[in-house]
């Protein structure tokens, strides 16, 4: 039987106002005049009347809202009712969480459960509006890809009090559950196979394995040898195993004269040298070799860090893929040796311009409509909001890029920090290994469609043929229970020997991974418990159904285990058992349908030998403004999208649950957004982490090379600005790329990585945890039905993670009080190429390749001394704030710092070091190393005694003032910007506030 | 913080499971300022309901109980209500305090033991700030309290009551606090009331002032480091050149609200 509850809202409901903005802002030609919600829960079940109305008072608060059972009340002035719910087999939580209430309620037996309950929205909406501006409507309510609407005419619902019945079931045909594949074949079919996938018995390939011919080739080689033709889930395993999101062939092959590929060469190697440099010091302990990197907090406790990508799926469902990024990650953290507190989220995005109007294609009949970037934008900020908010992580660091060349692929950036005690019962934490006899058991959520081939799609270009089905969405209250009963519970009853998490890949990945510890497993995938019948084995082996992990358990504590997850809410299976026969054996109705050898699996693909291929770039200076006058030009410098505030960002996500924040991620009188943030973890210990991160894609149109350093300065600078020490620094890297086939291409990736060496050993800050993602290339048709590429431009995002003693030293950008000196630290150089500043001018000037050549270079040497100076200062606490001077330069650190007090200043450039010469270069080049401070006056003669005892450059620039002026005097003493704070101010915040 | 060794600790139960996560923190609170607490499971607490008897303060904790699916804090009451209408009924019958804090406050609402209910901010978004708050109500937990600065984290914050109740509330001393300008919102020029609340009410009371519902962390507010004031409170302090650091230096005002449950149990 099937009945419907309708929830309307009795009071002012504020969802109202904000639907009606957001439908106002879509460009319709009619006009709407309101907007109501009803809130719609469809039940699959027995129940009596009786019982549905009960059920209906359960899901009503009554003070605000009221019920009615199948019948829908609609205003007669309803215009148009559109029904919006999920497609068959999306994760619907709300429907997942009435069921639990229903279940409880009733006390029904859990193994007796025959019900459903699905969650829809009903929008009633009044206005005069044409047809196409209805469509508009709907399409801006929903996401095709995961969800279904429904239009109906006001009246109709007004006079049948009734929405038509569709249940979102899944209904999955019988299909061919295992089928072998033909490998003695062409090699034209080989490479077909490869690159779309198996055939189907009814004719359709499968989609992306993203195995090339030679793969294939080692592939077939394989099952020769062992006298049979593979079926086809080995083929799907060994495509996961073997894609560049699992394996990193990129970073693995040998490349050039580099045999040993970039990876070992240059990243493991920085980290190596700079362990063994540091001998008694080196804080790394756990580094590259499990979810996360983890280095020493004190001396009982470790933190980690892993920072992720999750840019295909954000592309399609922006929510969804970013909900997916942030939960996932945080399984990176509870994946860590036995298991490792959340502690802090992180977060970035490189997207489109919100003002590209562009609309784009993946198919060439414009059927496959690309979101616009506004709704991309909006959509990966949820997903971090929601998954971040409601697993209670602070999310306390994060950016935001804007440029049209992440219009076709965004890129999506969350990690996760956590927390370990080095010892769990007298063992080292951080060790696990599977034993053979060990269960193989499941925990979390269940299994469906959702999310195959997420590995091997993200591993190619983005075009027509990328599945749908390769998109999830996370569930985190699943997942902080599941998070709750591991890290809380069953880790220090040691319940289990080894865990990993279930990500990309699935358990195809997760349990062939930890087999390794071991050397063996059998699986038997009719114990897996499944969302909906009808998934074929390689389906249920390969899907990437969220919230799960694989644990290896003893049989002894198989029954304690079971207990303790089940009362927590979090159901668990043994699906197998871990053996030592070096076979991966999977089994399905009794039947072996998968027996790869371990070695094969793991280290079978043949290694590649890449060549690079040098490419050089050069532009042109844009034209610079006349005059001496820079007020302007500071100005629309402070309200690049890129510059500007970004707190309607930063105040929608908890930063401060878990109660340690320290230096939040707004600050300040006038809350400016802070380079870096701190946190105490233990809030009975004075120790805390600094959090900064950076990235310049801009400059790796000029260099690939001096881009990466400059982003290491950065980090690096960032959490010495707070009070972060060069001695407990650690760094971590995310290499997004394009285009990873072309030579070109790799060469400027083979530079990026050689600075990622010399820098990180220059200041001695190990690489502790790393990621790429190699192809975000979009490829469709636009407008017109013309075939388009947009490349992300290559970007490295670098994050720093380390260690500050006593929370009290801790200091923010702003400044603090009128009278405090203002310090220059470090030479500032012409070196304005592809800087904010000349990108602005350029696209003023109409003329954008013309960024200019002098990109910033790095001299880690000097700058080291700098941030040693600083430090000192900071332990001595005698400064009031500390700014890195970085994208907009010494001019728009300025700004930040006095934005941040709300107070003005009156400088001098007269002194400065360095090169720079012109005023544009003085004010805006973004030389690295460089740090603004403010400074007490008493005291200065201190401060400089430190300065000069490291022999660095450095400039008294003025004063911080009462009056709100700002005065900026160059070297003539003439006055190049006169405004004030307020002015800054709003500037600053404009873009934002327009968001809130 | 040392801990106060007294004769009897008062016991504190702190609820945990099915998304509440401001438990810990909540604990080290209560812990702090002398209470002994405990973080209970609600299937634990479902198992064995007579365990409630033993504790003198019961706390629902902050957090997204059930992700906010289908209205914040409404699936846990529902749960909550089920299993245990009759332990709670018997616990407010004794001399008790409980305390519900942003989520926690959400479920008492929904679970009917205090009045009014919470919906959606009025911007409709999720909003992480601190706000001031002027007491109006006559509480234990409030005692000596006349202002108070804390920090909010909620998308489902506005508070509403018909004008009846309101009235009824305001003249029985059972309106908490209400949002009103002060420190922070000078500071940085902030509206007092975030989240549109009816009455500008962001905490109310029932039985006699021993349940109090909150919108605002206390618990995130017991450290002086945690204000958005403190880098300036911090440069004061030092030119004022007090070097002996004093209490009052490191803790936050957020403390009092905790140290007050504790307290009255004294």
């Amino acid at each position: 039987m099937i009945s419907r509850i309708y929830i309307t809202q009795k009071t002012d409901d504020s969802r109202k106002k904000i639907y009606l903005k957001s439908l106002r802002d879509l460009e319709l030609k009619g006009k709407v005049d309101s907007v109501s919600i009803i809130d719609s829960y469809t039940i699959d079940g027995h129940f009596s009347i009786e019982q549905i109305s009960n059920i209906g008072k359960l899901f009503t608060n009554q003070v605000l809202e009221e019920f009615s059972i199948n019948k829908i009340h609609v205003p007669k002035s309803t215009n148009y009712v559109i029904e919006v719910g999920f497609l068959p087999g999306v994760t619907d939580n709300v429907g997942n969480t009435a069921k639990e209430t229903i279940i409880d309620y009733f006390s029904i037996n859990k193994n007796k459960i025959n019900i459903a309950v699905y969650s829809s929205r009903v929008f009633l909406i009044k206005g005069k509006l044409k047809a196409s501006d209805i469509q508009k409507i709907s399409l801006s309510l929903y996401n095709p890809l995961i969800e279904r609407s429904f239009v109906y005419k006001g009246i109709v619902v007004y006079k049948n009090k009734a929405l038509p019945l569709k249940l979102p079931q899944v209904i999955l045909e019988k299909r061919e559950p295992v089928i072998k594949i033909d490998l003695n074949v062409s090699d034209e079919e080989l490479v077909k196979i490869g690159k779309e996938g198996i055939m189907d018995p009814t004719g359709v390939r499968r989609g992306p394995l993203a195995l090339t011919l030679p793969y294939m080739k080692a592939i077939q080689k394989y099952f020769l040898n062992e006298g049979r033709n593979p079926t086809d889930i080995e083929i799907e395993s060994l495509a996961q195993t073997w894609s560049e999101h699992c394996k990193h062939t990129i970073f693995a092959d040998s490349l050039d004269e580099i045999k040993d590929g970039l990876y070992k060469t240059y990243i493991k190697g920085a980290t190596n040298y700079i362990r063994k440099q540091k001998g008694l010091n080196d804080f790394c302990v756990s580094v590259f070799s499990d979810n996360s990197g983890a280095i020493e907090f004190d001396d009982e406790y470790l933190i980690t860090h892993k920072v992720e990508t999750h840019n295909s799926p954000s592309a399609l469902d922006p929510f969804g893929g970013s909900i997916t990024g942030i939960v996932g990650v945080n399984r990176d953290t509870i994946g860590f040796g036995l298991g490792a507190k959340p502690i802090a989220n992180v977060y970035g995005f490189c997207v489109g311009d919100p003002k590209d109007k562009r609309t784009l294609y993946r198919s060439r009949d414009k059927k496959q409509k690309m979101l616009s970037t506004k709704r991309i934008i909006n959509g990966v900020i949820k997903g971090i909001n929601v998954g971040g908010n409601c697993s209670g992580i602070p999310t306390l660091s994060g950016f935001i890029k804007y440029e049209d060349r992440y219009r076709g692929k965004p890129l999506l950036f969350a990690g996760t920090v956590g927390l370990i005690p080095k010892k769990i019962n007298k063992k080292p934490s951080d060790e696990k290994k599977a034993k053979v006899g060990d269960y193989v058991v499941m925990v979390g959520g269940r299994v469906g469609a959702d999310g195959i081939h997420g590995a091997t799609f993200s591993s190619v270009t983005m075009d027509s043929s990328s599945p749908a089905t390769a998109v999830q969405i996370g569930d985190p209250i699943t997942q902080k229970k599941l998070s709750d009963v591991i890290v809380k519970e069953a880790r220090n009853m040691e319940l289990y020997n080894s865990i990993t998490d279930n990500g990309a890949g699935g358990l195809s990945c997760s349990v062939a991974e930890m087999a390794k510890e071991c050397g063996g497993v059998i699986v038997d995938l009719n114990k897996i418990p499944l969302k909906y019948p009808g998934l074929t084995p390689w389906e249920i082996w390969i899907s990437e159904s969220q919230e799960r992990m694989t644990l290896s358990v003893p049989k002894r504590k198989w029954e304690v285990f079971k207990k303790l997850f089940e009362s927590r809410g979090v159901e668990v299976t043994v699906i197998g058992e871990f053996t030592d026969s070096g076979r991966c054996i999977v089994h399905h109705n009794q039947k072996k349908i998968m027996d790869i050898s371990m070695n094969f699996l793991h280290d079978g693909l043949p290694k590649k030998e890449l060549k690079t291929k040098e490419v050089v770039f050069s532009y042109k200076s844009p034209e610079l403004p006349s005059g001496i006058q820079r007020t302007r030009e500071f100005l629309d410098l402070l309200s690049q999208l890129n510059i500007g505030s970004f707190a309607f960002i930063s105040e929608q996500y908890d930063h401060e649950v878990q109660g340690g924040s320290v230096l939040k991620p707004l600050s300040g009188r006038g809350i400016v957004n802070t380079d870096s943030q701190v946190f105490r973890p233990l809030l009975n210990s004075k120790k805390c982490v600094v959090l900064s991160s950076s990235l310049y894609p801009f400059y790796g149109d000029i260099s690939t090379y001096h881009m990466s350093a400059c982003a290491i300065d950065t980090a690096v600078r960032n959490a010495i600005c707070a009070g972060g020490s060069l001695e407990h620094l650690a760094i971590l890297d995310n290499f997004c790329w394009c285009s990873s086939n072309e030579e070109t291409k790799l060469w400027q990736l083979k530079e990026s990585v050689k600075a990622c060496y010399d820098y990180a050993i220059g200041y001695g800050t190990p690489f502790i945890s790393g990621k790429d993602s190699m192809f975000n290339d979009f490829r469709g048709y636009d407008q017109k039905g013309n075939q388009i590429k947009i490349s992300i431009p290559p970007t490295l995002l670098i994050s720093a993670i380390g260690v500050i003693k006593d929370y009290n030293k801790v200091v923010s950008p702003e400044f603090k009080k009128a009278g405090d000196i203002i310090y220059l630290l470090g030479e500032t150089n012409n070196e304005l190429g592809a800087s904010e500043y000349f990108r602005m001018l350029s696209k003023r000037n109409k003329k954008e390749d013309e960024i200019g050549n002098n990109v910033p270079k790095v001299d880690w040497k000097k700058n080291k001394k700098i941030y040693s100076a600083l430090e000192e200062s900071i332990q001595e606490e005698i400064i009031s704030s500390a700014i890195s001077i970085a994208s907009g330069g010494i001019a728009i650190a300025l700004a930040k710092s006095s934005i941040g007090g709300m107070l003005g200043f009156r400088i001098s450039l007269e002194d400065i070091k360095g090169e720079a010469e012109d005023i544009d270069s003085i004010l805006f080049s973004e030389s690295q190393g460089r740090i603004l401070t403010s400074v007490p006056e008493n005291n200065t003669r201190k401060f400089e005694k430190i300065l000069k005892s490291y022999k660095i450059a450095f400039t008294k620039l003025g004063m911080v003032e009462k009056n709100s002026n700002i005065i900026i005097l160059d070297k003539m003493g003439r006055k190049v910007i006169d405004t004030k704070v307020e002015k800054l101010y709003k500037t600053y915040h404009n873009f934002s506030n327009s968001q809130k | 913080m040392k801990k106060i060794k007294e004769k009897k600790q008062p016991k504190v139960l702190v609820l945990s499971g099915y998304g509440l996560n401001c438990e810990e923190e909540t604990k080290f609170a209560f812990d702090s300022v002398g209470g002994k607490t405990d973080i209970i499971h609600l299937n634990d607490l479902i198992a064995i309901p007579k365990i409630l008897f033993d504790y003198d303060i019961l706390v629902f904790p902050g957090g997204f109980s059930y992700g906010d699916d289908i209205g914040s804090g409404k699936a846990y009451a529902n749960k909550f209500r089920n299993h245990l209408k009759k332990e709670l009924e018997e616990f407010l019958q004794r001399n008790t305090l409980i305390i519900g804090i942003c989520n926690g406050f959400q479920v008492l609402t929904n679970l009917g033991i205090l009045k009014g209910a919470l919906s959606y901010n009025k911007k409709g978004k999720y909003i992480d700030r601190w706000v001031d708050l002027e007491i109006n109500g006559k509480s234990p937990w409030l005692q000596g309290i006349k202002k108070i600065s804390l920090p909010i984290a909620h998308g489902e914050g506005k508070y509403v009551i018909s004008k009846k109740e309101y009235e009824k509330m305001r003249r029985s001393k059972e309106v908490a606090f209400v949002y009103k300008k002060g420190e922070i919102c000078q500071f940085q020029n902030l509206e007092p009331n975030p989240n549109g609340a009816l009455y500008d009410i962001a905490g109310v009371l029932g039985y006699n002032g021993r349940v109090l519902g909150m919108m605002p962390h206390p618990e995130r507010a017991i450290f002086l480091h945690q204000s958005p004031l403190w880098q300036y409170k911090k440069r004061e302090s030092k030119e004022n050149k007090t070097k002996r650091k004093k209490k009052k230096d490191i803790n936050g005002e957020g403390l009092q609200i905790i140290m007050n449950g504790i307290n009255y149990f004294k």
